[in-house]
């Protein structure tokens, strides 16, 4: 089977680095639908880039699991989305191809870094997305483009064929405009592969009740706190009023490991991709240079040549963290700080059901607004503490402030990715979509 | 001047696939990257997916060896570049490797045995290889064969307790055979085995002798920086701290004082493996029979000798072999064939024990023990059995060889006139011997051996010649 393409067209949002019509047919859960796959995820005969100039000219010779899966199920793939680089970035302006703009309003990002992923769902161009999440990468595009998004739990998507970032942190997710599609579409990608080794074979049974009778919402103080927009904290203590008026009852809590969370996820994300983009050395792939030169001449060149500024820095970055007599310093109490996460929600989740408060602390921004990679990263801060923990959280739309989507983000106990689209599920139904 | 040897040892497991992918691991007769997956090949989005059998191979020897086996190991990433190094780190174990402390006897210099201490064993992927294009020191260009990369490794280290290149040799010719007992290893896998070793004068620095890669090139390797340290000391300087490179076909290590060896691996654990619970796996195993307890099986049940017990026993092929050729009924002519005879025609032939037929060998010591045939015939045969095995050609039978070779040991009266010519030849010696000097019998012997081709008996043939001379009163 071979990919019908290259396919050209509009794509006034720039979304997609390649389109294709690759329609093999078949019968299936998903028969008949086109979904877009992120570009950081293999497709066999469909370059994958991750975004990269250093990928230029690489075709996969293999699927990922999640790509088999859903052409097993009767998909087609609409092409592979516009990402930042190696999924470095939360807004899709770190691309090699170029930014993504927002549906919502072509002059802000559409978030990141499935920022492409996100875009052509809330585009309409098709109905269901792939994207992948180290940080928030897809919550963060399924919250400034107003649709919804899943991180799974860690472990409970296939990562094989998923071009590495930061392997401990990143799931392979799905986007959609509704939660009924997102479920359909984690149904399909979430079945065992004994390829990866950190997946256990826990089938997902999708479970949307609608009904959150007694449910225990916990809303720790600092999902609300210092540099979270007013107005988008507004927009989420109303969503999450929503839910109490069906049952639920909210709980007060607090999340003092916060504080770390953001610094334990980038030196841990940085000291991973510093290893996993080694490989990029142009000795096998990727741009077809004359490499007969002194090989370390060929790989510094190659590497200088092909990463762009984000990813040299975060290279860079995780390197130092690394290295003889800093590791203790920065990776190993990075790690230290990320157990602490992990036993702050085993707390919380102790006395409640799911976590809710705010995907992002802000809407979408504008493109070019965000110089400083500082100001970047510190958008992380609601996303990064259910990667370190490895459990499932759910973006999913609760209004606008200023005509902009606001993203509720609902975290559930490891493996419970069932519950939170439960949740989120309910919310959908009650705001009365 | 006491001199101090540590060994790291690299050995490559026979597990029939990789270590992290379904790819064969027999490579070595086809033609360069057609072993490979994207798995080995590190193309973005691989993951590594753990071959266990490696990992019941490496902890077999881990209990051979006596170690204490962690209650949890866990790989961990070696980070380096190197164009033959397709991810750009090597899967490793550091600081949680499979087992420690432990150790392993061998024979020492004086003859008694040494215990060399084992400070761990771990698991590690083999990276690929380069093969350089142009000539000499400056190749044009390299190229990549990814068909080893992936190939599951086992690293042993020991700790310095080794006191000379003789001990060091004898310490991986031990090893070997203990791995090969253990059937993870085969020592005649070209590249199978590759040695770092450390080595200092008493006091000195230590230097690392990297890329040491034959049984004889750890001797070699160790004898020549044993010389180089001790002149450099001689001239009043002092050995300097550094890595070299042992360059096997010059028998000689030059200093490796580039950048690529200044090398900060920054180590942290695989995040696409999970740790490993190793202790209880390992308490599981039962391990097979190994060398000494061989050894003392060979002298308990069969009489061998202990000096043929240890050659027999330094090789499982040629226990093996011993093993299987015992049947003839007499173990102490088969040990002795086996260890003596059989050992040297074969290191003569360059052959493997395996290409021998046993069933051949079993007639030949049957022939030998009902005493039909001599000594040196059934060496005759022996010769004609292995020229025919190495040639590939089924080899003929040991009775076809005598009848065609009439190797036979003829019935006394067939020498007769052998007897008669000699006496009558060699009138001195005849006289001599009459006259009381016994040692002249022995060349009327000889005298008529080379008259019979080998086919007499020397004992016979005294007493014959004794007879037919008539005696002196002197016993032979």
């Amino acid at each position: 089977m071979k990919a019908q393409g290259p396919v050209t067209g509009e794509d006034p949002f720039n979304a997609f680095i390649t389109r294709c019509e690759w329609k093999p047919g078949g019968k299936g859960m998903l028969a008949g639908i086109m979904v877009a796959v992120k570009d950081n995820i293999s497709t066999r005969g469909i370059p994958t880039s991750c975004g990269s100039r250093i990928l230029e000219g690489y075709t996969p010779p293999y699927n990922a699991h999640v790509v088999d899966l859903i052409l097993r199920e009767g998909a087609g793939i609409a092409g592979k989305t516009n990402m930042d680089e190696f999924g470095m970035g939360s807004s899709t302006e770190n691309s090699a191809f170029g930014p993504t703009k927002n549906p919502a309003d072509p002059s802000r990002v559409p978030g990141g870094s499935s920022g492409g992923s996100a875009a052509a769902v809330a585009a309409g161009m098709v109905p269901m997305a792939l994207g992948s999440d180290t940080g928030g990468s897809i919550r963060c595009p399924a919250a400034f483009c107003g649709i919804v998004g899943l991180k799974p739990s860690y472990g409970r998507v296939s990562r094989y064929g998923l071009v590495a970032y930061a392997n401990s942190l990143e799931q392979i997710g799905p986007l959609a405009r509704t939660v009924r599609e997102v479920s359909l579409l984690m149904e399909v990608i979430s079945r065992y592969d004994p390829r990866d080794s950190t997946m256990g074979d826990r089938p997902f049974t999708p479970r949307l009740t609608g009904e959150v009778k007694g449910l225990r919402i916990g809303a720790p103080a600092e999902f609300f706190g210092a540099g979270v927009d007013p107005a988008v904290g507004e927009s989420v203590r109303e969503a999450i009023g929503l839910l109490e008026q069906s049952g639920a009852c909210v709980v007060p809590c607090s999340m003092p490991s916060m504080a770390y969370a953001l610094a334990a996820y980038y030196v841990t994300c940085t000291s991973e991709a510093s290893s996993n983009l080694a490989r990029f050395d142009g000795v096998r792939y990727g741009t077809p240079d004359d490499i007969r030169k002194p090989w370390h001449d060929a790989f510094r060149e190659v590497r200088a040549k092909g990463f762009g500024e984000e990813v040299r820095r975060r290279i860079l970055l995780g390197t130092f963290a690394l290295s003889a007599g800093y590791y203790g310093k920065y990776y190993a109490k990075a790690q230290a700080a990320r157990r602490n996460v992990s036993a702050d929600f085993a707390r919380i989740f102790r006395d409640v059901d799911v976590i809710a408060g705010p995907t992002m602390p802000t809407v979408a921004f504008r493109i070019g607004e965000k110089t400083d990679p500082l100001s970047m990263y510190l958008s992380d801060i609601l996303t990064v503490p259910a990667n370190l923990a490895g459990i499932p959280a759910v973006s999913v739309p609760c209004g606008k402030v200023n005509g902009l989507p606001v993203g509720l983000q609902i975290m559930g106990k490891p493996l419970e990715d069932e519950r939170v689209l439960d949740v989120a599920y309910a919310y959908e139904q009650g705001a009365g979509r | 001047m006491t001199v101090i040897i540590g060994l790291e040892i690299h050995c490559q497991l026979t597990t029939r696939t990789k270590l992290f992918c379904g790819c064969s691991t027999d490579y070595r007769n086809d033609p360069p990257n057609t072993h490979t997956c994207p798995i080995c090949l590190g193309l973005p989005g691989t993951l590594p997916c753990l071959n266990r059998k490696a990992v019941e191979y490496a902890l077999r020897v881990a209990k051979a060896l006596n170690c204490t086996v962690l209650e949890e190991a866990e790989f961990a990433r070696k980070n380096y570049f190197y164009p033959d190094l397709p991810k750009g780190f090597q899967i490793t174990m550091y600081d949680r490797p499979l087992a420690v402390d432990g150790h392993l006897e061998i024979e020492a210099d004086n003859g008694t045995e040494k215990r060399i201490r084992i400070t761990r064993v771990h698991m590690e992927e083999d990276p690929g290889r380069l093969v350089h294009v142009g000539s000499g020191d400056r190749p044009r260009y390299s190229l990549v064969d990814y068909n080893r990369s992936g190939i599951p490794l086992i690293e042993i280290v020991t700790d310095p307790d080794l006191r000379s290149p003789k001990e060091a040799r004898r310490f991986i010719n031990t090893l070997r055979t203990t791995l090969e007992y253990l059937g993870v290893f085969d020592g005649d896998r070209e590249g199978g085995l590759r040695v770092d070793a450390n080595i200092s004068m008493e006091r000195g620095s230590r230097v690392e002798v990297k890329n040491i890669s034959s049984y004889k090139g750890v001797e070699k390797a160790l004898t020549f920086e044993i010389t180089r340290q001790r002149n450099v000391i001689r001239r009043g300087l002092s050995v300097e701290r550094e890595t070299r490179h042992f360059l096997e076909a010059r028998g000689v290590t030059t200093s490796a004082r580039s950048k690529e060896e200044e090398h900060d691996y920054r180590y942290f654990p695989e995040p696409d493996l999970r740790p490993l619970r190793v202790r209880e796996w390992c308490d599981a195993i039962v391990l097979p029979e190994l060398p000494a307890a061989r050894r003392v099986r060979f002298a308990d049940s069969f009489g061998v000798s202990p000096s043929h017990a240890r050659t027999l026993c330094g090789d499982l092929k040629l226990a093996d072999f011993f093993e299987e050729v015992v049947v003839c009924g007499d173990p102490i002519l088969a040990a002795t064939w086996v260890a003596d005879t059989l050992l040297g025609e074969v290191y003569y032939r360059d052959m493997e024990i395996a290409r021998v037929p046993a069933g051949h060998f079993v007639e030949l010591l049957r022939l030998l023990k009902k005493k039909e045939i001599t000594d040196k015939g059934g060496v005759e045969v022996l010769r004609a059995i292995l020229d025919q095995s190495a040639r590939g050609e089924v080899p003929e039978t040991p009775a076809t060889i005598v009848a065609r070779l009439n190797l036979g040991k003829a019935a006394g009266d067939a020498f007769g006139p052998v007897i008669r010519e000699v006496v009558e030849s060699c009138p001195a010696a005849v006289q001599d011997f009459r006259n009381g000097k016994p040692e002249a019998l022995n060349y009327l012997v000889g005298q008529a051996m080379k008259r019979t081709r080998g086919r007499a008996d020397p004992k016979e043939l005294a007493r014959m010649i004794r007879e037919a001379i008539g005696g002196s009163g002197v016993t032979g």
